[in-house]
């Protein structure tokens, strides 16, 4: 009976109660997740290409893209594209409205431009780091263009950066928190409404806060997962 | 689009509003900066000691705190941060209403944020210390408090240069987001500003080169802090 007892208080108590309320929101955060991470791990590759490649103007019109994002916080990104690009009439009249008017697709915009600027950076070091004689011994092999990318550096310089990228990773699940500051209710915007309504702070906060560490030790899970996968040779032959 | 007309000194433009949000905005990075490696030097501490206790603590403080939202913490910090002082004040007998100013709120949880990162930066800053020096310190009879004053210290700087550099523009970046607490900073006065003026663009994009221009400078004041410390160093 006591233990009973226990449960019932622990199902009835505020923080439970908001935790349930904050979980349903888990999907929007995660489908913020789901879609700006992927576009931003291929452009992050294509961008980093692009840097090192020969071609001063493309080399350079990257850099100061980086510079820029790199630079200023990622709330300035989001308002200027949410707030900013909104007050342009000409944008307003604009196809692009379809998807800038919706405050889920700034969010993504915002997330995948900030992701794609840290993320080629940290490929760029990858790509860097292959050796000269790897890339030779391919090209003596007569793999073409494509196909050494593909088969030689790419593989070598993702298991390379595999936990910087991870860093990266996990700073992109804080970071969608910010896309509530757009009016869009994912799991911190939840939370803020619950405690503009129940004007229990510590509750609501912590209840998210919990979603949010729990989605962090799976996304480091995940990136364990991957270092293991793609470093079969560190791991202990038996 | 942008109106430049805005940006003007004086009683016509927001020239002299947004100089002195970016003095606020340096103001409070330096101070929760500050804060962070304060913290930071005992949360190490704590972290590299023996005491299984205060490791557990440490690393349960930086787990948590770098696995939550930034926005998050300021609002926990904020919201909750008055209620648990008065908390606090109440077991010691005070009953009156006590309201903790923007300042101090935003410094304090900034400051908790940095430190998380500060610590790791320290640890791993005093684990590239040779040991031997420290024994030889030891064996030439310095005490504990001479050791980390004379010996541990300014190699813990020299190593933690570098690392602390980027916690510094992290730091930075992050007190966009205090504009949440009402303190008056770039971020707070790009909302005030184009909620009268009715031109969001113009002043986030001001904002945006306010932010790169701090981050420039800066970084460009920590390389030469780097250099200067590897004087003589191989």
């Amino acid at each position: 009976m006591f233990f009973a007892d226990i449960i019932t208080s622990f199902q009835e108590s505020l923080i439970f109660i908001n935790f349930i309320e904050i979980f349903s929101a888990l999907d929007e955060t995660l489908l913020l997740l789901l879609i700006s991470l992927p576009i931003g791990f291929f452009l992050s590759l294509l961008f980093a290409l692009g840097r090192v490649s020969n071609n001063i103007f493309l080399s350079k019109t990257i850099a100061s893209y980086i510079f820029i994002i790199r630079g200023t916080p990622l709330l300035v990104q989001i308002y200027l594209i949410y707030f900013g690009l909104g007050s342009v009439k000409a944008i307003r009249e604009s196809f692009l409205w379809i998807a800038l008017k919706e405050p889920f697709w700034c969010g993504v915009i915002a997330l995948t431009i900030n992701t794609v600027a840290y993320g080629s950076e940290i490929f760029r070091g990858g790509i860097q780091s292959v050796s000269k004689g790897q890339i030779e011994s391919g090209k003596s092999l007569g793999f073409g263009k494509i196909g050494l990318l593909r088969r030689v550096i790419f593989p070598i310089a993702i298991r390379q950066v595999l936990p910087t990228y991870g860093n990266e990773l996990i700073l992109m699940v804080k970071a969608t928190s910010l896309v509530s500051l757009t009016t869009y209710m994912e799991m911190t915007g939840i939370a803020r409404k619950i405690m503009a309504k129940t004007f229990a702070p510590i509750e609501a906060f912590v209840a998210a806060g919990i979603l949010y560490l729990f989605l962090n030790f799976l996304m480091v899970q995940f990136i364990k997962y991957l270092e293991k996968k793609y470093n079969p040779h560190l791991r202990l032959q038996n | 689009m942008f109106k430049f007309e805005k940006l003007v000194f004086g009683d016509l433009g927001w020239g002299d509003e947004f100089l002195y949000a970016t003095l606020m905005t340096i103001l409070v990075s330096v101070c929760s900066m500050g804060l962070g490696i304060f913290i930071a030097i005992f949360a190490a501490w704590a972290k590299l000691s023996l005491n299984r206790f205060s490791s557990f603590i440490s690393n349960l403080y930086t787990t948590v705190v770098r696995g939550v939202p930034e926005l998050l913490v300021i609002y926990l910090i904020f919201f909750g941060g008055s209620a648990a002082v008065m908390k606090i004040a109440k077991a010691f007998g005070y009953n009156g209403y006590i309201e903790l100013n923007a300042f101090t709120i935003s410094v304090v949880a900034i400051g908790i944020i940095s430190a998380t990162y500060s610590t790791e930066v320290l640890r791993a800053a005093y684990l590239s210390i040779n040991q031997g020096q420290i024994e030889a310190a030891k064996a030439v009879g310095l005490r504990k408090v001479q050791i980390f004053i004379k010996i541990i210290s300014p190699q813990v700087l020299r190593h933690a240069i570098p690392g602390l550099g980027n916690v510094w523009q992290v730091t930075l970046k992050d007190t966009s987001l205090i504009s949440v607490t009402g303190l008056v900073e770039i971020m707070r006065q790009t909302r005030i500003a184009s909620n009268v003026e009715h031109s969001p663009l113009t002043f986030l994009v001001t904002a945006a080169f306010l932010y790169l221009f701090l981050t420039t400078f800066s970084g460009k004041f920590f390389n030469y802090m780097e250099k200067k410390s590897r004087r003589g160093f191989v």
